[in-house]
């Protein structure tokens, strides 16, 4: 579990996030969603220890992350993976070695038994016969799949995705969100994804937390979505004529 | 204060090489990676320049001492000397902070863009140790083999350009190469080196690892690395030369 309390963090005297306190579950899928500056980013950063916040707590499992010394912090990190936007894969390594990276650091394994949980993770993410190519000889889906297989590689408590479906086609969008929500079941990880995908918040959306200016401004589940009347929510979820009359005719069938 | 804060920064990030690695083989392996890229790249570049100095100085020279009375054996006396004390460490420096310099710095820069850095923190590596600190044990290793290879290569660029331009024999070449010889200007040579080494790296891996924004900035950063990299190069060389010689 992961619980935010009151965070606050400003940059060069501008407040970006202004107290932003919400409880992460683990086996869910918890959602950061808001429009572009509203913090997400920082949030998610001041969360896995990038960047520290000028105030409030980040409790790992009721611990306190930021008053941890840099020993516990880095076990909390080997405890965590994380999916970047753009996937952070090593330039100059194959996807196995990628992929085996937090293994050869972190681990005294042998190699052949490093290279059959590699194997595994990439089969798991339906990556196979790809363990020799460069990231630049490979597809963003692919990418993606690849981030995610380090991201787990070490069985990790803990899951954060900033944007994972960006730059993805629709379709590879809908794969890379089912492959998400399966693994966080499968190995029961409190997952935390900053999104701005539609599709995600409504196949994925356990848990939804909008951020807007720097604060909570609702917090709420994929079905609750559909029955606020929080205006800056609504503004930004249903932007699309084709989201404001999906919502219409679910209302619409609900009251039926 | 701008100065000053980079400099507390660049002293920071020196700080943060003396940790414990997380694994040794790993941090051996990049390594050796990095003593391929700094060292063996180089060597072609590195080689082909310090012929050509020691050529030209050597037919220069001997040009000069063609209109005096002093002995044509000083040619490769001056040639070794020059070489030993000044283009060999120096003159590789400066390429080398053209050549690796800018290379680590965008390398670096890239890394640092494209959240690879943030990765490894994530993963509780610790970044600067994993990235600097082989780079750096690279170049301390290597640049002086280079040094020490340039000024061999360059005092037999002087011999072959020397007898070809007519001006000396071989023998006196050599008889000069071999008069006067200082172990200490050796030395010097190699503190030379590890100094130069020490800056062009730390330098470049400082410019890079701090690069924020985009492209743009990881080509100023890369520029600046390679600049400031030249200038501390040229003025450690004065120093190093005050205090020693």
């Amino acid at each position: 579990m992961i619980e935010l309390k009151d965070i606050q963090k400003s940059f060069d005297g501008a407040k970006v996030l202004k107290g932003v306190s919400s409880v992460f579950h683990p086996g869910q899928i918890s959602l950061i969603i808001g429009k572009s500056g509203s913090g997400k980013s920082v949030l998610l950063k001041c969360m896995v220890g990038l960047l520290c916040p000028d105030n409030g707590s980040v409790l790992f499992n009721g611990e306190d992350f930021i008053a941890m010394n840099t020993k516990e912090k880095k076990n909390i990190h080997r405890s965590l993976g994380m999916l970047f936007q753009g996937n952070a894969l090593f330039d100059s390594q194959t996807v196995e070695e990628n992929v085996r990276f937090p293994l050869d650091m972190f681990t005294r394994l042998p190699l052949d038994e490093k290279r059959d949980r590699v194997n595994e993770v990439l089969k798991r993410v339906n990556l196979v016969n790809s363990n020799h190519k460069l990231p630049s000889e490979i597809s963003g889906g692919m990418q993606k799949r690849v981030g995610i297989a380090r991201a787990i590689v070490m069985t990790p408590k803990y899951l954060f995705c900033d944007e994972p479906n960006s730059g993805l086609d629709p379709q590879t969008s809908i794969v890379i969100d089912e492959l998400i929500k399966d693994i966080t079941e499968e190995y029961k990880m409190t997952t935390i994804v900053n999104t701005h995908d539609m599709n995600t918040v409504i196949a994925n959306g356990d848990k939804i937390l909008f951020l807007h200016q720097g604060q909570k401004h609702w917090e709420g589940n994929k079905d609750s979505l559909f029955e606020t009347n929080n205006k800056e929510l609504m503004d930004f979820i249903f932007a699309s004529d084709f989201l404001r009359e999906a919502r219409a005719y679910r209302l619409g069938k609900t009251k039926k | 204060m701008d100065s000053l804060y980079h400099i507390g920064k660049y002293m920071m990030m020196l700080k943060g090489l003396f940790v414990r690695p997380e694994r040794k083989t790993m941090y051996w392996k990049e390594t050796l990676r990095q003593m391929y890229q700094i060292g063996i790249d180089s060597m072609i570049i590195v080689f082909i320049i310090a012929f050509f100095i020691g050529a030209v100085s050597a037919v220069q020279f001997a040009y000069n001492l063609a209109q005096t009375i002093t002995p044509m054996s000083y040619v490769g006396y001056i040639v070794k000397e020059s070489m030993i004390l000044e283009f060999a460490p120096t003159i590789t420096a400066l390429i080398l902070a053209g050549k690796v310099g800018s290379n680590i710095a965008s390398e670096l820069g890239t890394m640092r863009l494209t959240e690879q850095i943030d990765a490894l923190e994530i993963m509780g590596v610790n970044s600067i140790a994993y990235l600097v600190g082989p780079k750096l044990v690279a170049a301390l290793t290597m640049i002086p083999l280079l040094v020490v290879f340039a000024a061999v290569i360059g005092i037999g660029g002087g011999y072959l350009a020397g007898i070809s331009s007519g001006y000396l024999s071989g023998i006196e070449y050599i008889q000069g190469v071999q008069s006067l010889f200082l172990a200490k200007n050796v030395v010097i040579m190699m503190i030379k080196a590890i100094v130069f080494s020490f800056i062009i790296v730390s330098i470049s891996c400082y410019k890079g690892y701090y690069a924020r924004g985009g492209a743009l900035e990881i080509g100023k950063a890369s520029t600046q690395a390679v600049v400031l990299s030249c200038i501390l190069v040229l003025i450690a060389d004065y120093i190093v030369a005050w205090l020693v010689l």
